[in-house]
């Protein structure tokens, strides 16, 4: 089903893919209307245009395509489904993702997988092509977030404050990268062949939405950041 | 002899021992420098004179069996709200000796404490509160003048050329505190501390000792009316100087460090021979109005080679705000105001107890009066008098301070247990004494100051997360972040907030 | 109940607003119609909540962009002669007229709304030895501040704010600002928390040439506003746009800093960040800090500055609102959303994302406004 989304609302918009009988349905004409596919389940999603803020919050287990850019908090509070970029994301995205895949082609903004978690086998994954912005990871307390660093503008692949308050799960970044600072309660190391049993199929995925060349990422040098402790702040505190 | 039954004075406090607990073991016995604990041997068991008591807690505290409490006494004198017990006790200790009454510590009595009717704001919705654990919080100040007119290169760009400053990691600093008021001991903790935590501490009146020349960096050195141990290389262990006007405790009044005290060290360090009393005069007789402070404020400059910030530290009183701005014209850099709660050594009772003002209604009518004047900016303010715990920090800053000065809170952490009675010289936890100095493990009080304040650090912190403020010169003077409770319009309208509600 | 007959009105308490923003600028000084800027609030609608909209345009008055224009409200037609008496005592006044409207269901409640096009009476200059700018801040803070129900919204040479209470995009019908022309424009849509009563609390806020449109609610803003109002200016709205505005005017008009100075105090970078710039960056750094640090903006936000031949956006230094912007030939956009961009040129490939505390700055090419 094809939907022109021209002067219709959110509302509008999610009650038709809602009711709509086709598993797959595009959306075009999209300019900037929040929160696309919320909380949507088994559907396909192929989006022609600008979709506005909270673009998949809450989702199901839908995936969706967005064929350019998204804007701020995608797929915020995630729980399962796929949410594919072929451009930038704005700030925020994955916040608080608790399953599913989020794949950018090119950049994330600000604190992208903020407070993204895991239970038991649900490990929510975002892969960022470009560079992600600063407080990556912030509050990390589970899932993996990748970033490959493929821009082109020279800038770094990840900005100020990355992992602070992280406190489970797993950053990947590539190259040795022995500028970053990252904060005392996390350590990093060179990505083992554990971490890239784990990690590789992401890439391989990202690869094949988008094009890059796996053979000659998979041989790159990887920066892996896992954070020492689940509760770092503990010794803070005393009661009173 | 026989005692005359109108000088006892019934004590404030009475020793309850548990004699199903105590072993006597004597260390209580030990520990009381005032001698309340006795061993009888008669009767084969700890006695105590409560009269002697100060009420220091060092016996509950060393008791190994827990078995002794202090309690206050139940003795007292028939019921009167206008004749209250003390009014009675004073009466006749000045009938009896003739004598000027004298107290330590701060004035305890009820005045309102402004602090604790002032309330924090939070952000809730409309902007977000930020957590201090995971982003960035900075609590960094910088005390001094602000540079005038921006000055460029032939190129355009700005000369970077700062007036001389102090840098502080966080908004506090240790208070003056002379050695000889305070013990070797203590004043190596506060010192310490200060080096470790990237602040300062503050000599008193009473000299730097030359072992704590190491600690120049973090050092502020006074210099006060009495000029006692200031030399050339007084002067130069210091990162700032502060000319002490008066103090909280005792607005207009000297000092005077009595001169069984002046032994040893404290006598080669205030330079003054053993055994003769330190007097400080009530007023600096080279300053007799404001433009002779401009005079000492220059003098100093010059000696110092302009190299270091000075501070002058008044205590609150009425006039304050215009006392305020007039040291502000004065080439000063740093103005330290301390309230009528300040702590002391010793101070006239009636002084301590009825002269100055509150240091929360100083400070707002003082950051009012030097914004109105448009010279807030050659000044910093540093506040003291009584600030208790990081809120109180919190509200101050907010009420327009650029920093905090601590003594009290600082001396509770390395044991004191404000028992007020620092003028005897028997201080049982080693602070205010030079005979039990070695009861305050100088590391070890180092190490609590730098616990207390690293406490506090994160209190500041997330009290400032909570309000959406990320770094403290976004705090300083930001009243709207404090609404009173409990206050008249006329005590609203000074501090300059709003009632909570509105 | 009407708004303000029981409730404060704005400048008696303090509202806090979101808000979306937008904004285009021709490099080369070409002017366009303001069809293009109004159409790009459409997109950001959830964005403001009717209670506020407003846009700078810069170079709309070429005919008389020797003079201030001043934009102002008056309550009833009273305040107009006796607010008129005090511009003739200072100014000349070139032209004075309605600023036409559309009338429209949208927008109710409409002021007495004029336009004067003023030159500064030369003898009174010379007897006061000010210079003229600051006589013309005097000027609006004495206006704002001692005639009530008289607001000075705009007073800056060849351009002009327009703002009302109501959705942005038909705040834009009402002023017909399709019929003007500017190479710059600015575009606010205002979701405050309260009925802010009267128009003068809408967005842009001017002084002068400099407008400002924001995003966010900032909490430094009584340290900000107690600390820039030694040096003569009177907050009466409790905005943090007027503050923001008066920073701004503070720093680069009386303080001579260049516009990414003044994003390095208001925007100052983190010590740690500080410290890890090159020595030289690092000194002016940390001197703009020291010298200004009551002038930092913590909290939320996104602002755009107008200014003759010019426009500076900036986020806060945790960038915690919005903002992104892109360039097609010689037009460069800025808005709180892509959407709102992408309203205004379809054809854009390259969107930017500035860095918290990184100052976008475009400027109209020498001459050509």
């Amino acid at each position: 089903m094809i939907i022109n989304s021209q002067g219709l609302d959110p509302r509008e918009i999610n009650e038709l893919i809602r009711t709509a009988k086709e598993k797959s349905i595009v959306l075009n004409n999209c300019l900037g209307q929040r929160f696309i596919g919320s909380g949507l389940g088994k559907k396909e999603i192929s989006i022609n245009g600008i979709p506005g803020n909270a673009l998949g919050a809450y989702l199901n287990g839908a995936s969706i395509t967005v064929n350019g850019n998204a804007q701020d908090a995608v797929g915020d509070t995630m729980d399962s489904g796929e949410i594919v970029i072929h451009g930038s994301a704005g700030d925020a995205a994955g916040y608080s993702m608790r399953g599913g895949e989020i794949y950018i082609k090119n950049n994330a903004g600000y604190r992208a997988g903020v407070h993204m978690k895991e239970y038991k086998q649900k490990k929510p994954v975002i892969v960022i092509g470009g560079r992600a912005g600063s407080f990556l990871g912030e509050y990390q307390a589970g899932g993996i977030i990748i970033v490959l660093g493929l821009n082109s503008d020279g800038r770094p692949i990840v900005s100020n404050f990355p992992c602070t308050g992280m406190h489970g799960g797993k950053m990947i970044l590539r190259g040795e990268l022995p500028s970053i600072h990252f904060p005392h309660q996390t350590t990093s190391h060179t990505a083992d062949e554990n971490d890239f049993a784990q990690f590789a199929p992401f890439i391989k995925k990202y690869c094949n939405y988008f094009g890059a060349d796996y053979e000659k990422l998979i041989n790159d040098k990887y920066t892996v950041i896992t954070p020492d402790s689940k509760n770092p702040y503990k010794q803070m505190y005393v009661s009173n | 002899m026989k005692q005359n039954p109108l000088d006892y004075i019934i004590p404030e406090s009475e020793v309850v021992r548990n004699i199903t607990r105590c072993v006597n073991c004597r260390i209580c016995e030990k520990q009381c420098p005032n001698e309340v604990h006795k061993f009888n041997e008669k009767l084969n068991c700890m006695t105590a004179d409560e009269s002697l008591c100060v009420n220091c807690q060092r016996c509950v505290a060393t008791c190994p069996a827990h078995a002794l409490k202090i309690q206050k006494n139940e003795c007292a004198f028939r019921e009167n709200h206008n004749w209250k017990s003390d009014n009675i006790k004073e009466i006749y200790k000045q009938a009896r000796t003739g004598g000027v009454l004298l107290s330590s510590m701060g004035n305890p009595n009820k005045f309102p404490v402004y602090f604790d009717r002032i309330l924090i704001n939070a952000s809730q919705v409309t902007n977000p509160s930020v957590d201090p654990l995971r982003e960035p919080m900075e609590t960094r100040v910088f005390l001094g003048k602000k540079p005038g007119e921006i000055r460029r290169d032939p190129d355009g760009n700005i000369i970077p050329e700062l007036p001389v400053h102090l840098e502080l990691s966080m908004p506090v600093m240790f208070s003056a505190m002379s050695y000889g008021s305070i013990s070797y001991n203590a004043h190596k903790s506060l010192a310490a501390a200060a080096k470790e935590l990237g602040i300062f501490y503050n000599t008193g009146e009473g000299g730097l000792h030359e072992d704590f020349y190491c600690y120049a960096d973090n050092t502020v050195v006074q210099v006060a009316s009495g000029r006692f141990g200031v030399h050339e290389k007084y002067l130069d262990s210091a990162a700032a100087i502060e000319i002490k006007m008066g103090q909280g405790a005792k607005p207009g009044i000297g000092g005077h460090l009595p001169g069984t005290k002046i032994i040893g060290d404290v006598s080669a360090t205030r330079m003054i021979p053993e055994g003769s009393d330190a007097i400080s005069p009530a007023p600096h007789h080279d300053i007799y109005s404001i433009e002779d402070l401009r005079q000492l404020v220059y003098s100093l400059k010059e000696a110092t080679q302009y190299k270091k910030p000075i501070i002058v530290k008044v205590a609150a009183v009425h006039n304050i705000a215009a006392i305020a701005a007039g040291i502000a014209r004065s080439g000063a850099d740093i103005i330290a105001i301390d309230g009528f709660r300040g702590g002391t050594g010793a101070a006239p009772t009636r002084i301590r107890d009825n002269v100055g003002i509150p240091i929360e209604l100083a400070l707002a009518a003082v950051d009012t009066r030097l914004r109105e004047e448009g010279t807030r900016n050659n000044v910093s303010l540093i506040v003291g008098g009584s600030i208790r715990s990081a809120a109180d920090v919190v509200k101050a800053i907010a009420l327009g301070a650029d920093a905090c000065y601590i003594a009290t809170a600082a001396l509770i952490a390395l044991g004191c247990h404000l028992c007020r009675t620092c003028g005897s010289g028997k201080c049982s936890w080693g602070i205010a004494t030079a005979d039990l100095v070695k009861r305050l493990d100088p590391e070890e009080g180092a190490r609590r100051l730098v616990n207390l304040m690293r406490a506090w650090k994160h209190e500041i912190k997330e009290m400032m997360g909570g309000m959406g403020i990320n770094s403290i010169e976004a705090l300083c003077g930001n009243r709207l972040m404090l609404r009173g409770v409990n206050l008249t319009e006329k005590e609203l309208e000074i501090l300059g907030i709003y009632h909570a509600g509105e | 109940m009407k708004a303000g007959e029981l409730m404060k009105l704005e400048g008696e308490i303090r509202i806090p607003s979101g808000c979306a923003v937008s904004a285009m600028i021709s490099k080369e000084g070409r002017r366009v119609s303001g069809q293009k800027i109004i159409e790009s609030m459409i997109p950001m609608h959830e964005r403001s909540n009717g209670l506020g909209g407003g846009f700078a345009g810069y170079g709309i008055y070429p005919d008389f962009k020797d003079f201030y224009a001043f934009h102002i409200f008056f309550n009833d037609k009273y305040i107009i002669e006796e607010c008129e008496k005090i511009l003739k005592d200072r100014f000349e006044i070139v032209k004075s007229e309605n600023i036409p409207i559309r009338k429209i269901p949208e927008i109710t409640d409409v002021p007495y709304i004029k336009r004067y096009f003023l030159a500064p009476l030369a003898s009174v200059l010379a007897r006061l030895q000010i210079d003229e700018k600051e006589y013309v801040v005097r000027t609006v803070m004495d206006i704002n501040t001692k005639i009530k129900g008289a607001y000075v919204f705009s007073s800056g040479k060849n351009m002009g704010t327009f703002k009302a209470v109501g959705y942005p995009e038909d705040v834009g019908r009402f002023y017909r600002l399709d019929e003007y022309e500017a190479y710059s424009w600015t575009a606010h849509g205002r979701y405050p928390t309260n009925t802010p009563g009267w128009w003068g609390g809408a967005h842009p806020f001017g002084l002068l040439d400099y407008t400002v449109v924001h995003n966010g609610e900032i909490s430094s803003y009584d340290a900000n506003r107690r600390y820039i109002e030694m040096f003569g200016y009177k907050c009466t709205l409790q905005t943090d746009t007027e503050v923001i505005t008066y920073i701004a005017d503070y720093l680069l008009r009386r303080k001579g800093l260049t516009l990414n100075e003044t994003a390095s105090v208001i925007a100052a970078p983190f010590w740690t960040t500080i410290q890890q710039k090159p020595q030289r960056e690092a000194a002016r750094l940390e001197f703009l800090r020291k010298a200004f640090p009551s002038l930092l903006i913590t909290g939320p936000f996104s602002i755009i500055l107008g200014f003759s031949g010019g426009l500076m956006a900036l986020n806060d230094r945790l960038k915690l609102r919005s903002m992104v912007t892109a360039q097609k030939g010689d037009t460069v956009y800025i808005a709180s959303e892509e959407a709102a961009i992408r309203r205004m040129e379809p054809e854009i490939s390259d969107i930017y994302a500035p860095a918290g505390g990184e100052p976008v700055i475009v400027k109209v090419e020498e001459g050509k406004y």
